[in-house]
């Protein structure tokens, strides 16, 4: 009854392109902006802000970047923590070597030079499709992490080969509590969760999904599967890029290489897929599930009074069977299930 | 020259070691295309289960295998009850995530029933040079790698017998060329799957008491599996043959690469080594070595 498009007419060209075409959608959004941005930073208390809000929004953030990748443009990566780990020592790098480098702009500079190496490695996906393909993004994610182990320029030559980033300061203005930093980290995501909704929709996006559905056939009606698939790796690695170096700027504030490894790449994967492949808000909501899972887990499994050593046994358990019981149950994700919920609540309180 | 050809022949007989892993995932590609990224954690499972079962209940080596051979065989067909026929005819992708999930439930189940420390298993072949080979060419060649090499040898052969003499084999090979048609010709393919699983537990388990009795049964084993990938891409995901040679090839040349060129990068190359081997071969062969040729048609 109240979940309804009728009588929203479209009367020009502007309200008919819009984001989110259904009024309720819109009030839905900005209210969960207001919660977000004015509520919870109210009320949460700095635990709730640096364990759970901080990382959720950074993990949404390279699930989009992995999900342009996987879910629109069909291509298949293992190597997501690689690229956040270019974004984060790049940003690193050029805080530490350029004085007065703005610290927004060496996180721009950071996304750009992870795009760049997305390039790089996106270059074996016009000859390899599918398995090939992840099993070769894995020589991504090894070789990334070796090299910023090995090679000590990239750590500013510190001893133990672990960065601390920098002190963050926009304008005078300092972010170093928890609060703070999650609504930089909230800025910064609804920024770009907003530009990929766009871009998905865009001459950009189509392509993708072109590609993503039969390259052949794409590329015979005139799509240019070069162009396509390689900027569909440098936008998906610039996201990722950006979100390393939130992971740490914002949440671990010091970082040693092997903190993006491939746990965090398949981490993210299950996020797409248990979210839903090829969508923004699937990321958002894959993201949530992902993070809160171990959490709430591992609270269960305390009050259970087992030993360490159990308990994270238990936790790995529980952990893959959801994952297999999710995906048996709803395989196309949590958006699928939204949008599911949307079609009852059209029909509400009338299914017939 | 001698010490090249002694790095050489370790690698080649490293490579067999890889290959053996890699033959557990073409298995099971080949019959289900199913990249069942939980094969490592299979090896993992079973060198476990056997270390522990003589440690626990104080049984001889030679009972513990075929116990666990029938856990395997038992975790091959549950495996194919309760994860893959719910998902049957689901996106590969799906699938593959779907083995995931179950190498962490493995890897965790493992760990809760039998503990985490790290166990010494006994074969019972010593890993010394061969007299003779020392004596009359002067390099190690150690015997315990060569047993484990003619024993994959003998388990390929078993293999190639059991695809293409066997009812089975011939049940598998036509469920692989194509499920639709295997299906209405009255092949079982529930039933096959089960089998497939079976047989790449079982190889699981040949893979996990020699490596467990070269590197000790530790939670590392489970990363045997990262080992065999660049194997598989290069080898070609459907091929049995594929599969040996491609681990010749990862193992001679990630042990060459890291013995000469190691030395100019800092070392600890063997890590990605092997991919960025196996991907400059896709560039060239994107189906791998020996895998079947990729035809696309609109």
């Amino acid at each position: 009854m109240i979940y309804r498009e009728a009588g929203q007419f479209k009367t020009s060209y502007v309200t008919d392109a819009q984001i989110f075409p259904i009024a309720q959608d819109r009030i839905g959004i900005a209210l969960m902006l207001l919660v977000a941005f004015v509520v919870i930073p109210r009320t949460a208390t700095p635990y709730f802000f640096s364990a759970i809000m901080t990382p959720f929004l950074i993990y949404a953030l390279a699930t989009i970047g992995l999900n342009i990748l996987t879910g629109y443009a069909g291509q298949l990566s293992l190597g997501t923590a690689a690229f956040m780990a270019v974004g984060a020592f790049a940003s690193y790098n050029f805080m530490a070597r350029i004085d007065g480098m703005p610290v927004l702009l060496a996180f721009i500079l950071g996304g750009i030079c992870a795009a760049l190496v997305g390039i790089v490695f996106g270059l074996p996906s016009l000859r390899i499709r599918g398995f090939y393909l992840a099993a070769s993004t894995l020589a991504t994610q090894f070789f990334v992490v070796w090299c910023l182990t090995k090679v000590p320029w990239f750590t500013n030559n510190s001893a133990s080969g672990v960065i601390t980033a920098q002190q963050i300061e926009i304008l005078g203005y300092r972010f170093d509590t928890p609060q703070s930093k999650y609504l930089l980290v909230l800025v910064i995501v609804t920024v770009m969760a907003l530009m990929a909704k766009n871009l998905v929709r865009s001459t950009t996006g189509r392509a993708w999904m072109a590609i993503r559905d039969m390259d052949v056939a794409a590329e015979v009606i005139g799509f240019r599967i070069v162009h396509t698939k390689l900027t569909a790796f440098a936008i998906s690695s610039f996201y990722c890029g950006v979100a390393g170096a939130l992971y740490a700027y914002c949440y671990l504030g010091t970082v040693e290489p092997e903190a993006y490894n491939l746990d965090v790449s398949f981490r993210i994967l299950f996020m797409v897929l248990i979210g839903g492949v090829g969508s923004i808000l699937g990321s958002f909501l894959g993201a949530g599930f992902i993070v809160l899972i171990p959490i709430a887990l591992s609270y269960l499994v305390h009050f259970t009074g087992l030993s360490n050593s159990v308990t994270s046994n238990l936790e790995l358990m529980v952990f893959g069977a959801l994952i297999i019981f999710f995906l048996i149950v709803e395989p196309h994700g949590l958006a699928r299930l939204w949008q599911i919920g949307k079609e009852k609540l059209r029909l509400w309180p009338f299914p017939h | 020259m001698q010490f090249f050809f002694e790095v050489l022949i370790t690698g080649l007989l490293s490579g067999v070691m890889y290959a053996l892993v890699a033959l557990g995932f073409v298995l099971i590609y080949k019959a289900s295309g199913v990249f069942n990224f939980a094969q490592g954690a299979m090896v993992f499972f079973a060198a476990l289960t056997t270390v522990a079962l003589q440690e626990k209940f104080g049984i001889s080596l030679w009972i513990a295998i075929p116990i666990t051979m029938v856990v395997m065989i038992a975790f091959g067909f549950l495996t194919e009850r309760i994860v893959l026929r719910p998902l049957v005819n689901q996106n590969e992708i799906v699938l593959f995530m779907a083995t995931i999930g179950l190498t962490f439930f493995l890897e965790g189940f493992a760990q809760l029933v039998w503990g985490s420390g790290v166990r010494a298993l006994d074969l019972g072949i010593p890993d010394e040079p061969i007299a003779a080979i020392l004596d009359s060419a002067g390099m190690v060649v150690s015997k315990f790698d060569v047993t484990a090499a003619v024993i994959c040898g003998v388990l390929v052969a078993a293999l190639a017998v059991l695809f293409n003499k066997t009812k089975i084999g011939r049940a598998l090979r036509a469920v692989a060329d194509d499920h639709q048609a295997a299906l209405t010709v009255g092949i079982p393919l529930q039933h096959v799957w089960g089998i497939v699983w079976a047989v790449a537990g079982f190889v699981a388990l040949v893979a996990g008491l020699l490596w467990g009795s070269r590197s000790g049964v530790q939670f590392a084993l489970t990363f045997v599996a990262l080992k065999a990938l660049p194997v598989l891409i290069l080898g070609g995901f459907t091929s049995v043959p594929g599969a040996i040679v491609g681990g010749l090839i990862i193992g001679a040349t990630e042990k060459l690469a890291e013995v000469y060129l190691g030395p100019y990068v800092g070392g600890g190359i063997e890590g990605w080594f092997p991919y960025v081997l196996a991907l400059l071969f896709l560039v060239v062969r994107p189906e791998g070595l020996f895998g079947e040729k990729i035809i696309r048609r609109i």
